[in-house]
């Protein structure tokens, strides 16, 4: 008789959707195991070492304002922090910073095995177990062990059945040094999921030591740091500066005279990759006229002198990646440390989804790049999601859901879900509809509580996050109080018209070139007010009446969203409706009217009948009750 | 809950009456600004006044919220069913801020949502809003179809390009993306609104004499269809011959019927043929025909089975009334007999169509370009500023996008991005 665990979620994998969503399970009070290949390479980054961004800067500020790990970790690890966008508004900047790797991995893990009810195992699964009706109930280890659990999380990343391409060499692997899961995915296979192939690439390592920095251009780290989580103002540890050059006519030359040898060019990979990351062989083909692509060289950590050079990963043999290295400017007598390389990997159509990433197989969730997205940011986002989830129904809790309209993980997840994907998908701060709204300074104020509310925040934070409200409703409720006449305006050096109308000192604040300054002249009692929280009155007021405008946009897709259609209702019966649109919809299966909204080819007369036995198939229920 | 919503609710056909609704919290505070309310559930005669301007004398209906169709606060505006009256009203009502023009099938779902309505009742109106869409899509592909949708094209190019630029230096600052795209995106804007502002102009009655309503005239090879153009425009437009099948293309002739701008239409004789020449022209001609507001079938013979089936509203007659002398609604290009008669039938049908669905759309197109241009010329105003913020300009672009919707198909995100990753090299 093989061993036998017990628990309430069990997660398989220890990316970064692993390591967060075994760690907001554990948050919620689940008993919770996290079964991963290696326990030491847990939190382990497989690409660039970086986390944030456009976009993605705003997922991890998400997951940091529900008492996630990414940002602490980044915080722990961060040795170049940028915040980008400094010059543009607040609702698009986006804070991010070079990782150590090092220092990050050992940051997740530190976090892991403080967090109570969490148990960390190390393990492969090579396969599901059943219970009755289909329903997944735990995991098959290949040393015999099982472990049995209500739920079961899946953030595989990019190991199922992965194939690592250089040149036209291929081998089996989850990423460089790591064995591919092979049994799992053959095993999920099995199932029938809508499974597709994707591919993504890295560039080749190079050895810092052997580039000549002299003559090369410096990215330093901002002067004034921005963390990627609400509870930390500065830098743990030192920071550094990246350097830049760039591919040249000679570089352009060697890769296109090398095409044919190339992984993606010559024909051996099928998956599909993504546009926003092209390889050095699609920038030279797609952009043929371009004398020249930027390369940032980032150092992967303090004490390590592998050096990241982002913005040319390839998949041609290693021996013409160590040619066109060399033909660049810095690196003209650069060791290659480790050669670039593609992976394809199998992923899972996420239309196929329920908000709460469960796949249709009942106490199975999915989350990350299994999904088909790509980026650290990503996957934690849908771990934290899929792993609070799986927990709330082990625990019998209501789900936890995410709008469009609240955050990025609702814009990612309905996306994902009402579209699936075509390309690995990656954040954008273009894809968020709400995006003045939607900003990595306000997810605590838009999230925390919802956070609280649902088990999924810890003491320590709730504290912090009440603290931070209490000053700023005090500093708003003062600015809102005191309202000024236009002469009282114009005495304050303030440029207006001579209206009559009077404004509150919020209206006031979002004016152009109007500092806090003016706003003392105004309401000496300002001066109480902590400079953190000005910045923050003043971000909020910016945006006031812009968000006014996109109310009415915000109220309708949150009514829809908040109309449910029950998982057993057939659309194939419902008169009125064509063949075409109920075939999509019972495939689909929109689980709110929103996301049938969305699913291309809906008519308004569609949606109301939809809606129509919304009602009525709810009113049934309430009867029987 | 939601806005306020209004529509006109009237039966398509010359009723002499048009009916408004307006349903929602700003309902009784709208028809307010009109006219003194009248008691609820009790009708009032009331001049309708706005900004000094009487629109019409109207029948006024107040609904309370739980008292009406819809379950919210409404109103019912009873106007003259004039193609100006409706016109204008739909027009105030629009400019009034809060309110906005019912999407199709909205005031049923708040009837429903407000527990209104039972599920047979909705499956019922379901059909009524399926063909009220389909009729607006049908309208705004023949709006689209000439020259305003070969502007529409540009447009939605346009809108593309700006909102790509501007995106892309706030998604990828970090790339090799251009830092100053002002210049571009303002020539963008600048092209964009001065192509609106002469469209929402042109919407009046310039336009529609421009435009006009389309009607076919379609009968067998020789049955005198193009005579009866002749008749009707007074000049040779077409030529007319003894020969079968003369009129191998389509011949357009525009007139004025009763004060109504109207191209009509005359098309190849239809029948069976093995003349390639031939052919194409009856393919175009039921094409074209099909596509018309209105068709006039010319019989030559009574009970004649046509290639092309009457759609409910055309005009059955038959022709060579020289040769029927007998019959008393026929008619004859050649002697002039039944032409009036059939002048007036054309016009009545014409009206009946100005006069409902067709002012509708046309105004809601106007609603949107306005809408969009408003946007621009916010979008402008920011781009021009110094240290305007690209992210308002974003906002105002994606308003204008959601406003052109109607016009320029859906614009997404996925539409910019396509635009950004074929333009600028993205990717570290
Ligand atoms: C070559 C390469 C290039 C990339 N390029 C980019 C890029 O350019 N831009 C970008 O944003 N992102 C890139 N990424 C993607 C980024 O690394 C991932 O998006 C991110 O790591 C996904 O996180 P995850 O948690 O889903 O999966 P991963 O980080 O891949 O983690 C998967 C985890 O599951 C474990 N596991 C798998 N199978 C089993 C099993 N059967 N039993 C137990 N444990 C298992 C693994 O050990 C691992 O811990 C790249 C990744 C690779 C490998």
């Amino acid at each position: 008789m093989f061993h036998v665990k017990h628990f309430d979620v069990v997660v398989i994998g220890g990316g970064h959707a692993g390591a967060e969503a075994a760690a907001a399970s554990a948050r919620m009070g689940a008993r919770t195991a996290l079964v991963s290949m290696q326990k030491d390479r847990i939190g382990v980054m497989s690409c660039n070492p970086a986390i944030g961004g456009l976009g993605k800067g705003h997922l991890v500020r998400e997951v940091d304002a529900l008492d996630g790990l990414m940002g602490l970790a980044a915080d722990a690890a961060g040795i170049q922090f940028r915040l980008l966008n400094r010059r543009k508004g607040p609702a698009v900047q986006g804070p991010r910073t070079q990782a150590d790797r090092k220092l990050y991995r050992l940051a997740i893990q530190a976090l892991l095995s403080q967090q109570v009810g969490l148990e960390i195992v190390e393990g492969e699964v090579v396969d599901l177990i059943e219970g009755p009706g289909g329903k997944v109930t735990g995991v098959q280890l290949l040393d015999g062990t099982a472990l049995t659990a209500a739920s079961v999380v899946l953030t595989a990343g990019t190991f199922l059945n992965g194939i690592i391409h250089i040149g036209d060499q291929r081998k089996s692997g989850g990423r460089e040094g790591d064995v591919a899961s092979i049994r799992l995915g053959q095993r999920l296979g099995s199932l029938g999921l809508p499974r597709g192939r994707l591919k993504t690439g890295t560039p080749p390592r190079l050895d810092g030591r052997t580039i000549a920095w002299e003559g090369l251009e410096e990215q330093p780290a901002d002067d004034d740091p921005v963390m990627l989580s609400f509870r930390n103002s500065r830098p743990a540890v030192r920071q550094v500066a990246c350097g830049i050059t760039h591919t040249n006519e000679r570089t352009h030359d060697i890769v296109r005279a090398n095409l044919g040898r190339s992984a993606m060019y010559g024909g051996h990979i099928e998956g599909v990759g993504p546009r926003y990351c092209p390889s050095i062989e699609d920038k030279v083909v797609r952009f043929a006229d371009k004398t020249g692509h930027q390369i940032f060289l980032e150092p992967e950590g303090l004490d390590d002198h592998t050096v990241y050079p982002n913005g040319i990963s390839t998949s041609l043999p290693a021996e013409v990646q160590f040619d066109y290295v060399r033909s660049i400017k810095g690196l003209e007598r650069v060791n290659i440390l480790q050669p670039g390389y593609a992976i394809e990997y199998d992923f899972f159509d996420p239309s196929a989804l329920r908000p709460t990433l469960e796949s249709v197989l009942s106490g199975l969730y999915f989350a990350g790049q299994i999904n088909g997205t790509t980026g650290y940011e990503e996957a934690a986002a849908q771990g934290l999601v899929a792993g609070a989830n799986a927990a709330a129904a082990a625990l019998g809790l209501d789900p936890i859901l995410f709008s469009r309209s609240e955050s990025y993980i609702g814009v990612m997840l309905d996306d994902l879900i009402s579209r699936g994907v075509t390309e690995p998908y990656r954040m954008f701060t273009s894809r968020a509809e709400f995006r003045l709204h939607l900003r990595a300074d306000n997810a605590d104020q838009r999230l925390t509580a919802k956070g609280i509310a649902t088990g999924l925040v810890g003491a320590d934070r709730v504290q912090f996050f009440a603290g931070k409200m209490e000053r700023l409703s005090a500093a708003n409720a003062l600015l809102a109080e005191r309202s000024c006449t236009p002469p009282e305006l114009l005495a304050a050096g303030l440029s207006v018209s001579r209206d009559g109308a009077r404004r509150n000192l919020l209206q006031v604040l979002a004016g152009a070139d109007v500092t806090w300054d003016h706003i003392l002249l105004l309401e000496p009692r300002s001066a109480e007010v902590d400079p953190e929280t000005r910045l923050q009155v003043w971000r909020d007021a910016l945006y006031a009446q812009y968000l006014h405008r996109q109310d009415a946009e915000a109220n309708t897709l949150q009514r829809n969203e908040a109309i449910t259609i029950p998982a057993d209702l057939q659309f194939s019966g419902l008169p009125g409706l064509s063949n075409e649109l109920s075939a999509k919809l019972q495939r689909r299966r929109p689980s709110n009217l929103a996301e049938a909204e969305r699913i291309e080819g809906m008519t308004p007369a569609a949606l109301l009948l939809i809606l129509a036995h919304c009602r009525k198939s709810a009113q049934a229920r309430t009867a029987v009750r | 809950m939601g806005d306020t919503i209004f529509a006109l609710a009237s039966a398509r056909g010359k009723a002499g009456v048009a009916v408004f609704r307006i349903s929602g919290p700003l309902a009784h505070e709208a028809v307010g600004r009109l006219c003194s309310l009248p008691a609820p559930r009790r009708a009032g005669l009331r001049l309708l006044v706005w900004q000094g301007d009487v629109l019409d004398e109207a029948l006024v209906l107040r609904f309370d919220a739980g008292a009406s169709f819809t379950g919210e606060a409404s109103a019912e505006l009873q106007v003259h069913g004039s193609l100006a009256v409706v016109k204008a009203v739909a027009r105030v009502l629009g400019e009034m801020p809060g309110l906005r023009m019912a999407e199709a099938g909205e005031f049923t779902r708040r009837a429903l949502e407000n527990g209104r309505l039972d599920l047979a009742q909705v499956e019922g109106l379901a059909d009524l809003i399926d063909a009220e869409t389909e009729a607006q899509r049908r309208q705004a592909m023949r709006v689209l179809s000439g020259a305003i949708g070969r502007r529409a094209e540009g447009w939605r190019k346009a809108l593309i390009r700006a909102g790509a630029l501007v995106e892309a230096t706030i998604d990828f600052a970090d790339e090799d993306v251009p830092v100053d795209v002002t210049p571009e995106v303002l020539g963008l804007i600048d092209v964009l609104r001065a192509e609106l502002q002469r469209e929402i102009a042109g919407t009046g009655a310039a336009e529609r004499v421009r435009d006009g309503f389309e009607v076919a005239i379609l009968g067998a090879p020789n049955v005198g269809k193009s005579t009866l153009l002749n008749a009707l425009a007074g000049r040779e437009a077409a030529i007319t011959s003894e020969i079968a099948g003369t009129t191998r293309d389509v011949i357009e002739v525009r007139m004025d019927l009763a004060g109504l701008a109207v191209t009509v239409l005359d098309t190849a004789g239809l029948r069976e043929t093995e003349d390639r020449v031939e052919q194409i022209g009856v393919a175009r001609a039921m094409e074209r025909a099909q596509a018309a507001e209105l068709r006039v079938f010319l019989l030559s013979h009574p009970g004649e089975v046509l290639m092309l089936t009457p759609q409910p509203g055309d005009i059955v007659v038959l022709g060579k009334a020289d040769l029927h002398l007998d019959e008393p609604h026929a008619i004859s290009g050649l002697t002039g007999r039944g032409i009036d008669a059939l002048i007036a039938r054309i016009a009545d049908r014409l009206s009946e169509m100005a006069a409902s669905a067709g002012a509708m759309t046309r105004e809601r197109h106007r609603v949107a370009m306005l809408r969009a241009f408003e946007a621009l010329e916010s979008a402008r105003s920011q781009l021009e500023r110094p240290g305007g913020a690209t992210e308002l300009v974003a906002a105002d672009l994606r308003q204008a996008m959601l406003a052109l919707d109607l016009l320029v198909g859906r614009l997404d995100v996925e539409n910019l991005l396509d635009e950004i990753f074929a333009s600028f090299c993205i990717g570290k």
